[in-house]
């Protein structure tokens, strides 16, 4: 009885997705005599100008609530009452009018009072010909005449150019709240309001402090939004013509149209017209194309002799390395292929190293990144991927958010996280740092790095006990949950307690809330994976969505957000040592003989070598050529000296990339690649939507694509299968081979990418995975036991702090690509190390000082940022540099099924210097 | 007097309307409104720093530095304005090498103007601490820093 009160006292409330079917909500009104059709619940000012019917507006923007300031959009009722379109909702029978002398003489009055404050620069300003104001100006016939009474001297206000992407130049603000309320209302940020009001008003930062020094993230939003030029990109030239195509950086996806002049990308604003960003980008997708014509770009093949790199043409390069490959056997050579390239360029990396070189030594980064969520989701579910839609994530009544970090990660899912709280959901952040999403998070948890097991093992025990399970799921849809429920029992508050650090109160009300809220969605990322136990980190969290019955419906599920562009894809590629094209197990006799049958060979089919056993076997010279494609391990891996080691025992190395990067400098021969502005294909992102990837302009230098420079490589060593004209024809064949693609292709996906799986023409693609059965082998769900494993280096006397790395939201990766962006550099230019005030003081450092950071695998001297994230004993790194390398620290010891290395933990001591 | 911060919120529950009433604590016990102070308010009320500093910008009470030793607030009255009121602001900001509403590198001296003190007939005026001084020149400027100088010298050694 108990147990059933505290469940309805924790029950929050349901929600009910809106399925209101809209066409029988139409209403219908009078707008100028004019008969219209509008929706319930939309205003007159939405209602006019989707019927093309403009009616003068400042201050509303479609995403923003109304406001009603500007006073532009007066218009007149059937009450003869003039109220303001964008604020009054429309009525059936409604007779509205927007033009009469009373209305006109209101508007006219407060478009003067605006003007007449505003610099008045148009043919210089960069906004002209863009500007609301220009258009409000012209509409109503404003005469400079009658401005004179009204002028005065305008704010003497100097422009802030501090941002290396926008300026912000408050003279000809007109104090529209625009700007606020993005950065409010849609970013939450919240670096922005209106200060000194009164006659000196003004847009202020905390502290009237240049907006690079608020806590401004530089995302842009504001300044696509701002009516007028006061918000104006630095360099606002306008292109020639515009690409649509997929950002190149994290797994989100966003799609966005590169604006390109002559041959080069100039600008990239995002579009609109998709599910998955809605014309929001992050600073790096708006702000981070410069790579693409930067000077250091490669533009001939180089081949190292007597330690130099010597540029050589293609041809000679090309004869050049099949030469080379054709003298080493099969199981001694390996390939890495690229998450950030095309899943066809992937495709020809695997095809080549299997066909070619007789070897499924093929592996990607998703081994240091996600690869337990592909084995631990595999297991449990069947298929190892986001199990439903970005979309989804604003739906959500309760939304899980452990060892993520969006607002930094991937800002645009951070968005959708921020939206979703605004729609009422319940939001409970998992992190050890307090990171910006906890300020809106309902419940924080601040778990000692690498005791996820133990936390989550924990808040299921109380769900259980709580009988908070949905028995009923659990029963049709699951397997081995008795095994699961008797691993529970060790997993009492006071253990959980003392092994992550939360109070146990917090455990409770987080369990409870998950358990009781529905439908409540899981996100999660390397803060999970990273670890020696990330698999059982994933098992944990499929456990958990499972109990709940949070599984296989709309805006529920266990989603992994990917780190890279095309992650995802380079997995569904086959880029992996033990599957095919599609996850086609290699011991599968079925997929053995349908790769045989379309690549006309004998495939090996035996397991190959995961990315770290590689470099462990090439130590000991078993490994004596390696081909890699657009990565970066030197930077990106732990114990970079290890790493270097094995590549330095190579016999032969290969590098194709876009940037001369750390490991390029280790290669024998180096190939220059396109970058994705450059070449047709397509990414898959994190909910395993296959978009296109459209060519803007042409190869910088005599760079090539990567999957060409793959199949010539395979011609000049004389194998077939290798003769493709262009990368549709690699996706037609992706599609006969690999069932779960076999539906898509590239006319399907011009306009909108499709989910995978998509089985034929007509299978519009699968926006949430497992709604009927799960992919496993019984068709069910399948509980697994746990127990909780301390990571593999805990902190002692001598290294008394765990270090634990992640990204920041200016860069990406090893920087390669970002770090040839000027104004990301200026922004964040080196890795930092993030301690607490107390850690500080005890080793007596302070702010912006540098310091010793040493771990048993080596030392490095990063500047100190003393911040309140951090709790006491944790510091935190990011990776972005290999100036401060911190993969010079981290431990290689891996996650025994994954094989993926321990980034998130290791014991450092900080010293002073 | 001045009690520390956790002393003032901890007589509030931190609630948005609270704002004002805090701010206003925080002033009269630290006699300014420091960036810090306004970061932990933040915290504690929900509400965004940028808001409350646009809030605090509003209201003429409130103050984002330090008073000085010696508080200068000079009249900007209708009468003392038109007896020259702001060409005395701009000779006390060359003398003292700071803006209006800012205090000295040393603490010694602040600066603000005020609507009225009250005593029109000796327009202009200021105010320095509780002293009156009136029908102001620019030269007086020079002079009445001087004395202080002195004053303060006198009075150390």
């Amino acid at each position: 009885m108990i147990v059933f009160i505290n469940y309805l006292k924790n029950l929050g409330p349901i929600k009910i997705i809106n399925l209101i079917n809209m066409n029988e909500n139409q209403i219908t009104l009078k707008i100028d005599g004019l008969k219209v059709n509008a929706e319930e619940g939309s205003t007159i000012l939405e209602t006019a100008l989707s019927n093309n019917i403009y009616i003068p507006n400042l201050c509303y923007y479609p995403d923003l609530k109304p406001w009603g300031s500007c006073r532009l959009c007066m218009v007149e009722n059937d009450d003869g009452r003039l109220v303001t379109a964008c604020e009054t909702l429309v009525q059936d029978g409604m007779n509205i009018i927007t033009e009469n002398d009373r209305i006109n003489r209101v508007r006219k009055l407060s478009a003067e009072l605006l003007i007449a404050n505003h610099e008045v620069d148009c043919l210089t300003c960069r906004k002209n010909d863009d500007c609301k104001l220009q258009e409000v100006s012209s509409y109503l016939g404003i005469n400079r005449e009658d401005l004179g009474s009204l002028r005065r001297q305008i704010n003497n206000i100097s422009m802030d150019d501090s941002n290396p992407f926008f300026d912000r130049d408050l003279k000809k603000c007109i104090l529209c709240g625009v700007c606020v309320r993005t950065c409010n209302e849609l970013l939450g940020v919240k670096a922005i309001d209106f200060g000194f009001r009164g006659y000196d008003t003004k847009i202020t930062t905390f502290g009237d402090r240049s907006i690079v020094n608020s806590n401004c993230v530089s995302c842009g939003e504001c300044v696509v939004a701002c009516p007028v030029g006061a918000l104006v990109p630095k360099e606002p030239v306008k292109p020639a013509r515009e690409v649509k195509t997929v950002c190149p950086f994290c797994g989100v996806g966003c799609n966005i149209y590169l604006g390109i002049r002559g041959n080069q990308v100039i600008n990239a604003r995002g579009d609109a017209e998709n599910s998955i960003n809605k014309g929001n980008l992050c600073v790096k997708g708006r702000y981070g194309f410069k790579f693409i014509n930067h000077p250091n770009r490669l533009t001939k093949p180089l081949i190292k002799r007597n330690n130099i790199f010597e540029e050589v043409e293609w041809d000679e390069a090309l004869d050049y390395v099949a030469h080379k490959l054709s003298k080493i056997k099969s199981e001694k050579f390996a390939a890495i292929s690229s998450a950030r390239c095309t899943n066809e360029d992937n495709y020809a990396v695997q095809k080549f190293t299997r066909v070619v070189m007789g070897t499924n030594n093929v592996d990607n980064c998703a081994r240091s990144c996600h690869a337990p969520s592909v084995a631990g989701l595999a297991k449990i579910f069947g298929s190892g991927a986001m199990s439903n839609s970005i979309d989804e994530i604003k739906d959500s009544a309760c939304l899980f958010v452990i060892g993520t970090n969006p607002t930094a990660s991937y800002p645009v899912i951070g968005l959708r996280i921020v939206e979703a709280v605004k729609n009422g959901a319940k939001l409970i952040v998992a992190d050890p740092r307090n990171i910006d999403i906890c300020k809106h998070a309902d419940i924080v948890l601040n778990q000692i790095p690498g005791t996820d097991v133990a936390l989550l093992m924990g808040m299921m025990k109380i769900i259980v006990d709580d009988e908070l399970i949905d028995e009923k799921f659990i029963e049709e849809r699951c397997e081995n949950y008795n095994e699961f429920k008797e691993s529970l029992k060790e997993y009492d508050l006071r253990t959980v307690k003392a092994i992550t650090g939360v109070n146990k109160e917090l455990i409770v009300k987080a369990a409870r809330m998950y358990g009781s809220t529905k439908p409540a969605s899981i996100l999660y990322s390397l803060g999970i994976t990273e670890h020696t136990h990330g698999t059982e980190n994933v098992f944990a969290l499929g456990n958990l969505a499972l109990l709940t019955g949070n599984m296989g419906k709309p805006s529920t599920g266990v989603n992994p957000i990917r780190g890279q562009n095309n992650v995802q894809g380079a997995c569904d590629m086959g880029c992996l040592p033990d599957v095919f094209p599609g996850y086609q197990k290699l011991e599968d006799p079925e997929a053995i003989h349908r790769f045989e049958e379309a690549y006309k060979v004998k495939l090996n089919n035996s397991n190959g070598l995961m990315f770290p056993e590689m470099l462990e076997v090439a130590r000991i010279g078993n490994i004596k050529a390696m081909y890699i494609v657009g990565e970066n391990p030197v930077t990106s891996e732990p114990n970079t000296e290890n790493i270097k080691k094995s590549l330095k025992n190579l016999d032969f190395l290969i590098v194709q990339d876009i940037f001369m990067s750390e490991t390029a400098m280790m290669a024998d021969v180096v190939l220059p690649g396109c970058s994705f502005a450059e070449k047709d294909g397509t990414f898959t992102n994190s909910e395993r939507r296959v978009q296109r990837v459209r060519k803007a302009i042409e190869p910088v230098g005599e760079s090539r694509p990567d999957w060409l420079i793959t199949c010539q490589i395979a011609q000049k060593m004389g194998a077939e299968g290798f003769e493709f004209n262009d990368a549709s024809e690699i996706y037609n064949e992706i599609a006969e081979v690999a069932p779960i693609f076999g539906g898509i292709n590239y006319n399907r996906i011009n306009e909108e990418g499709i989910q995978w799986p998509c089985i034929d023409e007509k299978d519009k693609g699968t926006p949430i995975l497992h709604t009927q059965t799960f992919k496993t082998e019984s068709g069910k769900g399948r509980f697994i036991p746990l127990k909780y494993r301390p990571s593999a280096e805990l902190p002692d006397k001598e290294y008394p702090l765990i270090l634990t790395t992640g990204r920041s939201i200016y860069h990406y990766q090893t920087s390669t690509m970002t770090g040839a962006v000027e104004g990301l550099k200026t922004l964040y230019g080196e890795d930092y190390i993030d301690m607490c005030q107390e850690d500080a003081s005890s080793i007596g450092v302070k702010d912006n000082e540098k310091v010793k950071v040493i771990s048993r695998r080596g030392e490095i001297e990063p500047k100190v940022r003393i911040t309140e994230s951090c709790l006491t004993g944790v510091v935190f790194m990011t990776f972005h540099f290999s100036e401060s390398a911190t993969n010079i620290l981290t431990n290689s010891a891996l996650d025994p099924i994954s094989k993926t290395p321990e980034f998130k933990v290791c014991a450092v001591r900080v010293e002073k210097i | 007097m001045s009690k520390s911060l956790n002393e003032i919120l901890s007589t509030f529950n931190g609630n948005k309307s609270e704002l004002i009433p805090i701010l206003q604590d925080i002033q009269s016990s630290i006699g300014y409104l420091p960036e810090d102070a306004i970061i932990e308010v933040s915290k504690f009320t929900q509400v965004p720093e940028s808001e409350i500093y646009g809030v605090a910008t509003f209201y003429t009470q409130f103050r984002f530095l330090p008073v000085g030793k010696k508080h200068i607030m000079v009249c900007k009255g209708t009468a003392c304005h038109v007896k020259g009121a702001p060409q005395i602001i701009e000779g006390i900001e060359r003398h003292l090498d700071i803006k209006e509403g800012e205090v000295t590198f040393d603490l010694e001296y602040s600066l603000e103007s005020v609507g009225c003190l009250g005593c029109c007939a000796l327009a202009p005026c200021a105010m320095i601490n509780e002293e009156v001084e009136s029908n102001l020149t620019l030269k007086d400027v020079k002079k009445i820093f001087s004395r202080m100088k002195n004053n303060s010298n006198d009075k150390e050694s």
